[in-house]
């Protein structure tokens, strides 16, 4: 299997064009395995989890805490629900000509990248001014609840493994792979929109040298085959039977209380006593 | 870089004597068998060491791919007939002097003698960045080198490019297109019919190829309804060399004339674009209008919108107007 794919220049010099697209294949059947792994682990490992979890947690007084918790604002499903779309539209666009699905994807492709990158400024923009800014991302405290969890999966005591706060520590891993992978494909992708025709910017090759345009490619097509990955999982997640009140949340916008008791630690994410449709911007 | 030599690579030559031992040929090596009709495009890449196939199947001892009938006024042409027999043939020339016309000023005697129908639609681009084995997208690369601020792209494309500005030089496909036939297509899992305007794709749709053909399919035949046999038909091609040259640009029509007026039409340019280009948005236009001047003038501005001209290729904007226009026009005149 290759990782890279190299071509000749007129001046018979070894360049770099892009990646191989065997990484795709890979990238997908990792992401299968992934889905499979997480199938058995929670048929087998987490009932057993969840009945020691059982025995020291949980119970803390329903009182104060509204039955409608918001989680996501309508701001920030908007957001979710455009990021996704453009997404979808940009993985589809990219990848089925590759695999033999063969339509005129370059400009669909482009302005899925333009919504998505504009989406993404967004939700910057509001994250950091309207949001708990925070709270999705990985802290030097969320290093030790993710050794106390590992320790806890390995069969060692759960004793001091706190609930979530707004969002697990999964979550996190997760943005934060998403993240990256997004400023990779949105950084190279926005100086890629010179290689081809569009009204925004005049096409010119020879802004980059070969090899720098080699390496935005190789970038732009690393960062989307992990997208594939990170999409089949998430997609995998989202339609989990017991995950799927975290999916209604991201239509509907709130959880239940027995559903925030369960799963997040009130003193970690405090919520208010005011309903949901009129509390204060829920700092998610 | 390209570098011709007396001698091509070394391939396994198949001599099938029926399709269906080609396509089993084509099976076994998939993308790296190459098929080979009358050779005029082919002898190019192999000496040019640009194209390396480890197959070439010869479809030239396939009698059934050779020849031309007719049935219920669909005239059936078959993808091995030489551009000579195409040119020959009475009901071609009688219904279709179109495709005719098409095909005489597509090469010289000599060339026609030896090529092909099917080996002059399935044509490769004659772009010589792409030619002369330079690494674009065409070749699997991620630059065009001819749509680069210092490119030489007089002969590329002003309509249709997407990445890759090659432009599709075959003569005899906007004929086809015009006259609407259809592309019979054979693999091994059976046979497929494609409308010819559906047959060639741009880059923007696959920059590796000119036509939907994959490894594995083969162009059996061209079926030619008679929707448009006998119709008022033009033919115009602009060249370098008049003798013989592939087309700058190159325009086709089919018209249906009564008393003057223009009941229906197909106006298709190639040498413009990527693949043969249909100008609908001008059909549109003069379609139930009196064949005159201003109609075509019209027809020409129309086909000319959402041209990108490159460096070096402007002038074929002007060309490509008055194709069109004379082609609504037609040659009387």
């Amino acid at each position: 299997m290759e990782i890279f794919q190299w071509d000749t220049n007129p001046w018979g010099q070894e360049t770099l064009i892009r990646i191989s697209w065997d990484l795709l294949y890979l990238f997908f059947w990792a992401g299968i395995a992934f889905i499979v792994f997480h199938v058995l682990y929670a048929a087998v490992w987490l009932p057993r989890l969840a009945r020691e979890a059982a025995n020291g947690g949980g119970g803390e007084a329903a009182a104060g805490i509204p039955e409608k918790i918001e989680r996501h604002t309508l701001a920030a499903r908007l957001f979710h629900w455009v990021m996704a779309a453009a997404m979808l539209a940009l993985l589809v666009t990219g990848f089925f000509p590759i695999i033999g699905i063969q339509f005129a994807w370059v400009t669909i492709h482009w302005i899925a990248g333009v919504v998505l990158t504009i989406s993404i400024i967004y939700h910057v923009i509001h994250a950091s001014f309207y949001l708990d800014f925070w709270s999705i991302w990985l802290l030097p405290a969320d290093l030790a609840e993710a050794a106390q969890r590992v320790k806890r999966q390995l069969g060692g005591s759960g004793g001091g493994v706190q609930r979530h706060a707004k969002y697990p520590l999964d979550h996190k891993l997760y943005h934060t792979a998403v993240m990256l992978a997004g400023l990779a494909v949105i950084g190279t992708g926005l100086v890629m929109m010179f290689r081809i025709e569009n009204p925004l910017v005049t096409s010119n090759a020879y802004l980059l040298a070969e090899e720098t345009w080699g390496l935005m490619y190789a970038l732009h097509g690393l960062g989307a085959v992990l997208f594939v990955m990170l999409t089949l999982t998430h997609i995998y997640f989202a339609v989990r039977p017991d995950k799927f009140w975290l999916t209604k949340s991201m239509i509907f916008g709130s959880v239940d209380r027995e559903q925030y008791l369960a799963h997040h630690d009130p003193s970690r994410w405090v919520v208010s006593e005011k309903p949901a449709a009129s509390q204060e911007p829920a700092k998610n | 870089m390209a570098v011709i030599r007396d001698k091509m690579p070394a391939f396994q030559l198949f001599q099938p004597a029926s399709t269906g031992e080609a396509l089993g040929v084509l099976d076994q090596y998939g993308a790296d068998a190459w098929v080979l009709a009358g050779g005029l495009d082919s002898w190019d890449w192999f000496k040019d060491r640009v194209k390396k196939p480890a197959a070439v199947v010869d479809l030239g001892g396939i009698e059934s791919l050779r020849s031309i009938r007719s049935f219920g006024g669909t005239v059936e042409i078959g993808a091995m007939a030489t551009l000579r027999e195409v040119v020959r043939n009475p009901d071609v020339s009688s219904q279709f002097s179109l495709l005719v016309e098409a095909t005489e000023l597509a090469a010289s005697p000599q060339i026609r003698n030896q090529g092909t129908i099917g080996g002059n639609i399935g044509q490769d681009t004659r772009c010589w960045y792409y030619r002369d084995g330079w690494s674009c997208y065409r070749a699997g690369g991620n630059i065009c080198y001819a749509d680069t601020p210092t490119a030489m792209n007089r002969e590329h494309a002003i309509l249709g490019a997407s990445r890759c500005v090659a432009v599709n030089p075959s003569d005899t496909a906007p004929a086809l297109v015009a006259l609407d036939a259809e592309m019979v297509v054979e693999n091994s899992g059976g046979q497929r019919v494609i409308p010819a305007q559906d047959f060639f794709i741009g880059p923007a749709i696959d920059i590796m190829r000119m036509t939907v053909l994959q490894p594995g399919d083969i162009l059996t035949s061209i079926r030619i309804p008679s929707t448009w046999a006998g119709q008022r038909f033009y033919f115009e091609k602009s060249r370098d060399r008049a003798v013989w040259d592939f087309p700058l640009a190159n325009v086709a029509s089919a018209a249906r004339i009564t008393n003057g007026v223009i009941e229906d039409i197909r106006i298709v340019a190639n040498g413009v674009a990527p693949y043969p280009v249909r100008f609908t948005a001008a059909e549109d236009a003069v379609r139930g209008e009196a064949v005159s001047d201003e109609t075509a003038e019209r027809a020409g501005e129309i086909a000319i919108r959402g041209v990108r001209p490159l460096a070096h290729n402007g002038y074929k904007v002007a060309l490509l107007r008055n194709l069109v226009k004379r082609s609504v026009r037609g040659a009387e005149a």
